[in-house]
């Protein structure tokens, strides 16, 4: 049954990786078309650094990122501390609202704030309201729940005592989260920032809905370019940002495998009774 | 400073830019386009739809009970191995999910096509193309292999929490490992389930993009309709009228499948 | 005579319309070594956590120095606190660890060298100063703790149940430890503790509490020689708790038959509750028994042996170093100050009947018994 398992594993990743495997081919083909295999090349990765239209977008994509990410990591962080205070009932409303946007489909999601767009542009007498704006708040939106549900499993694992101890040794509560709290969650609010802006760089069908002329992402622009024959620069792209990734979550990966090991030592030493030593 | 105080921003935000655009869905559902009055009109052209809803909802679950039989044994396999290893895996399982989900489909719709990857192969041999794309099974494909990853982590997630005294106790009263497996292991993962199922359906039924690339037009989605209101026709009372019965169907499945949980939520990140 | 440090005046705490303390009314001397001692919910740590200011009673008023201090936060009394598990700050050392009040303080930072230096010779942590906290082991994480609290020279340490976690022979020492550090730096310790050993072997003062209200105050020998009611006699050792009439002075009436004892002031025939303690009562050939009863069990407990008899019933426990047979039967002898004298209590009926030991164990098969919360952690208030 284990060996099953195991084979069986094996199997689905390679089938998970297959469209990169071929993305990743594809980047180094001389040819136009995927399917035809036409000679081993780096023109295309050559033809992508001197793009003048993918590089751009790349960068509007990894701006709108960084940005939300950012912004939904602050208002995330401080939600989370806040949820923590509420009584239960304030608790659990301000929850379900968290995972609206978690579990409903995106394309309601992408809808609802497209009306709520046109019909604030029509209330402020604006002709063409989607755009840079419309597009930061939509991430930000969807980024939020991400960040207060990596932040509040961190909260709840941390020693509730820590921030009275700051307090009675004579911090504001201000100076105890800064000095004490914010240590150590950490972890949570990293790996909450990361995951956001993850999501928000290969965000498609939300920002579909809420993008304007003047600001394209990069996903937005792939599926309007998927209406034509495809750039092979675009598998090149692929390829690259796969690197990307790939590295950031060997990072996250090395975060979490130093965190772990923190928490089990420090619970090793609570745990248990003590043996009379020192 | 009440620290409550520090989610009011939050709470805010949400309100505007959450709780507030689905009134304004209902709202357009229930206003008529062109006069702007309001008209129950848009949910009655709902019935014309019927059929892309029940089609819509086929796939979905069709899609979902596979990532659940594709899912459990690779979650259960991963989450038996050392934790170094479990690390490293869980890392390949997310990563295809940071990847640009359109390219990942036109990487399958080259792989499929009749001039497509397979199908070249298939011709070298001197056989005839198979119809691999442009089909019902095509769009269940892009589907599973979409959201396979939603599957196996919260499987993932409850089955590395399971206490493994549990399964000790089992073995102690004299289970075989088939009936640990069934007794034991099994009914504790239902949350992860129901939670895996779940985060697969949700896109799964409201998808428009992979049954644009992988379907035919007998294969038109509810996503597609929506997409297209918006849009193409630009209806969006119509839209809108759509998007409210998705939300209202999604909610049904996830509440119906949520009485079989105990209500834990399952830290899924 | 010390002076009074902190006074409770009528403090009363409620949470979701449960009353936690009611009507607390407390002095605290300066330099005395207190200990708050009950059960688990009784509200000690309420108590100390208001003295703390990490909670504001409900009404009432809290006064340090004669000073109202009901709305000042922790961080500016000059009060500080050892945590139940040490609540240590794990990404700092334990050398930052223990200077982090004195920085919080803008204490310039040759002056801290010295001071935690000096306090960590105290605790006998010398040499410690660059480890990781989380990798000591719990009696080492206990002294850095009692470190950081003092070297801000507080006026009064507050420590809540802090030897819980700890083997049995290393929390003996601790508490010897505590004792002679309490002396050396002439601090007021308030100390929370459910461990009634440990308020012996500790403290100057014990104040006893159960469900909210101080049931007695005093010495140690006081609380262990002339508890107030039954609820106290019970919880401080072991106590046989029997229903009495005082006849008249020095005499008192119980299980149908008259006892000198060494009590007085009670009204005539008043009822009572009359408290032996198990080692005070002789084992005796039963003619010549003041009582007589029948052996149920004896145990060995290597000191002694717990022997359990019933009397028409009623089942006491003698500990002595006979070690008579079950199903034997006995008499029993008690002198005149084996036997203290309460008035009855609400707690009266209640405790010192010896079929079981624990309420627990009785309620363990009634079906429709529903066990009390523990008490746990209060949610911290904000300040």
């Amino acid at each position: 049954m284990k060996t099953f398992n195991r084979v069986f594993t094996v199997i689905v990743f390679i089938f998970l990786y297959i469209p990169m495997i071929v993305l990743a081919v594809a980047s180094f083909n001389a040819g136009r078309d995927i399917a035809v295999w036409k000679g081993f090349t780096f023109g295309q990765y050559g033809a992508l650094f001197r793009d003048g239209v993918l590089l751009p977008l790349l960068l509007n994509s990894v701006i709108i990122a960084v940005i939300s990410s950012l912004a939904a990591t602050v208002l995330g962080t401080m939600a989370a501390l806040g949820i923590r205070a509420m009584s239960p009932r304030m608790r659990r409303v301000t929850m379900a609202v968290t995972n609206i946007p978690m579990t409903n489909p995106e394309i309601v999601t992408g809808v609802s704030l497209a009306l709520l767009f046109a019909f604030l542009g029509q209330v402020m007498k604006i002709n063409n309201v989607m755009g840079f704006a419309t597009l930061l708040i939509a991430h930000i939106t969807f980024n939020l729940p991400y960040v207060i549900l990596s932040v509040m499993p961190k909260l709840g694992q941390m020693d509730p005592n820590l921030r009275d101890a700051a307090m009675d040794l004579g911090c504001t509560p201000l100076q105890a989260f800064f000095k004490v709290i914010i240590h150590e969650i950490m972890p949570g609010i990293i790996s909450g920032a990361l995951m956001a802006f993850t999501m928000s760089l290969d965000d498609f069908v939300i920002s579909y809905f809420v993008y304007g002329p003047g600001f394209v992402t990069l996903p937005v622009e792939i599926y309007n370019y998927t209406k034509k024959p495809l750039q092979p620069k675009i598998y090149a792209l692929f390829t690259l940002l796969f690197m990307v990734i790939l590295l950031m979550m060997v990072l996250m990966n090395l975060l979490q495998a130093k965190d772990e090991k923190r928490l089990r030592r420090a619970r090793g030493v609570f745990g248990e009774k003590e043996e009379a030593k020192t | 400073m009440k620290s409550r105080s520090l989610a009011t921003p939050y709470l805010i935000w949400m309100l505007i830019f959450t709780v507030v655009p689905l009134g304004i869905v209902v709202w357009f559902a229930f206003t008529d386009s062109v006069t702007g009055a309001f008209t129950l009109g848009n949910l009655a052209r709902m019935g014309t739809y019927l059929p892309i809803f029940v089609k819509s909802l086929w796939l979905a679950v069709i899609s979902s009970v596979i990532c659940l039989a594709v899912g459990y044994p690779v979650a259960y396999y991963i989450a038996g191995t050392s934790p170094s290893r479990q690390r490293f895996f869980y890392m390949l399982v997310m990563l295809p999910m940071c990847m640009s989900f359109l390219l990942r489909t036109l990487a399958w719709v080259s792989l499929l096509e009749d001039t497509g990857i397979i199908n070249n192969f298939i011709r070298s041999l001197g056989l005839q193309p198979l119809p691999l794309i442009r089909n019902d099974g095509a769009v269940v494909l892009g589907m599973v292999y979409n959201y396979l990853p939603y599957m196996i982590m919260p499987l993932y997630t409850v089955l590395i929490k399971m206490d493994d005294k549990l399964i000790e106790a089992a073995e102690d009263l004299g289970c075989t490992p088939t009936q640990v497996f069934a007794r034991v292991t099994l009914p504790l993962s239902v949350p992860g389930i129901i939670s895996g199922l779940t985060m697969v359906f949700v896109p799964a039924v409201s998808t428009f993009y992979i049954s644009q690339k992988m379907g035919s037009s007998g294969t038109t989605l509810i996503g597609d309709v929506i997409e297209s209101q918006f849009k193409a026709a630009y209806n969006p009372n119509l839209g809108a009228a759509l998007s409210l019965v998705l939300m209202a169907m999604v909610l049904l499945c996830v509440a119906v499948m949520n009485r079989f949980s105990d209500g834990e939520e399952v830290a899924t990140i | 005579m010390s002076k009074e440090l902190i006074r409770l005046v009528d403090c009363t705490m409620a949470f979701d319309g449960e009353t936690v303390l009611d009507s607390i009314n407390l002095n605290i001397k300066d330099k005395e070594f207190l200990t708050l001692l009950g059960p688990s919910g009784c509200g000690k740590t309420t108590t100390l956590r208001i003295i703390g200011g990490f909670l504001k009673p409900s009404s009432g008023d809290v006064l340090f120095d004669g000073v109202r201090i009901n709305d000042i936060p922790p961080y500016k009394r000059q009060v500080n606190t050892v945590f139940q598990k040490y609540a240590l700050f794990p990404h700092l050392d334990v050398y930052d660890n223990v200077a982090f009040g004195l920085r919080a303080q803008k204490v310039p930072e040759k002056e801290i060298e010295a001071r935690v230096t000096e306090m960590l010779s105290v605790v006998s942590l010398k040499g410690f100063d660059r480890r990781q906290v989380t990798s000591l082991s719990g009696g080492q994480q206990q002294r850095v703790a009692i470190a950081r609290a003092l070297v801000n020279r507080p006026k009064v340490l507050l420590l809540d149940e802090p030897l819980g976690a700890l083997d049995l022979r290393l929390r003996k020492d601790m508490q010897q430890e505590l004792k002679r550090i309490q002396k050396q730096m002439e601090i007021t310790f308030i100390y929370v503790t459910h461990d009634q050993e440990e308020a012996l072997a500790m403290s100057d003062t014990v104040v006893v509490m159960n469900e909210g209200l101080i049931q007695q105050i005093g010495t140690p020998e006081d609380i262990y020689n002339e508890p107030t009611n039954a609820f106290v006699a019970d919880f401080i050792g072991e106590s046989n708790i029997l229903d009495g009439i005082m006849r008249e002075d020095y005499v008192v009436e119980t299980f149908g038959r008259r006892f000198r004892c060494l009590d007085k002031g009670f009204a005539k025939d008043e009822p009572v509750d009359v408290v032996v303690r198990p080692e005070d009562i002789d084992i005796v050939p039963v003619n010549e028994g003041m009582l007589t009863g029948t052996v149920t069990s004896i145990t060995f407990k290597g000191m002694q042996y717990d022997v359990i008899v019933d009397f028409k019933g009623f089942k006491w426990l003698i500990q002595t170093t006979d070690s008579p047979v079950v199903g034997d039967r006995i008499g029993i002898k008690i002198d005149p100050d084996g036997f203290h004298i309460m008035p009855r209590s609400k707690y009266s009926g209640l405790y010192g009947d010896y079929s079981s030991f624990s309420e627990e164990y009785e309620e363990l098969s009634d079906a429709e018994y529903i066990p009390e919360d523990e008490e746990g952690a209060l949610p911290g208030g904000d300040v």
